[in-house]
């Protein structure tokens, strides 16, 4: 599923916002997720899951084509925890998809 | 403290003019709807965030590493997030 098919989906499932508002919505929570991270702040949505930052020290990397020694700086990767909730429901739906 | 789902309902209600209850039901179904696909098998990419995918993990042996007890964790399905690059980039920034 593709951002514009959650959209999409949103935009079906309920009659009380057009297509329009949904979309601007679906961006406007992005933004504000991405926007917090960027901050240093964790997300933490019960049922679905908490991201937050994980710190990498620096370290010497090699430039691939040449060998050259370069020196990366310390930096945060975001991360995903799922939630109970999905943690569990994604599991219970497994055993479908192999028989 | 964390960004939660009362956050973000404010910010559909100062920002998009949805009174408060549809900001509220818009997040929650918003988060209904990540959950029902990814708990169908299917995969959801938010171009610019990140991807959620999923990953079938084998049968494999584990340790509880208080009482260093042995045990099996059994075969499971987990989520995986990816980063999307432009995000990736802001947050290193």
């Amino acid at each position: 599923m593709t951002k514009s098919e959650l959209i999409e989906a949103l935009a079906q499932k309920q009659s009380q916002l057009a297509y329009k508002d949904v979309e601007l919505a679906v961006k406007s929570m992005l933004d504000l997720m991405a926007l917090t991270l960027a901050s240093g702040e964790r997300i933490e949505i019960r049922g679905f899951g908490s991201f937050s930052l994980h710190y990498r020290p620096p370290r010497t990397g090699r430039n691939p084509k040449t060998g050259d020694a370069v020196t990366l700086a310390s930096k945060y990767v975001p991360h995903f925890k799922p939630g109970k909730e999905l943690r569990e429901r994604v599991n219970k739906t497994r055993s479908k998809e192999i028989l | 403290m964390a960004l939660t789902k009362a956050d973000l309902a404010e910010k559909l209600y100062d920002e998009i003019g949805l009174n408060k209850r549809e900001s509220k039901e818009f997040i929650e179904s918003f988060f209904n709807e990540l959950n029902n696909t990814l708990g169908n098998g299917e995969e959801i990419k938010l171009s610019g965030f990140g991807n959620f995918s999923l990953r079938a993990k084998s049968e494999r042996m584990g340790r509880n590493p208080k009482t260093g007890e042995e045990k099996m964790i059994s075969a499971r399905r987990v989520v995986t997030f990816k980063v999307g690059q432009k995000l990736k980039s802001r947050v290193e920034a």
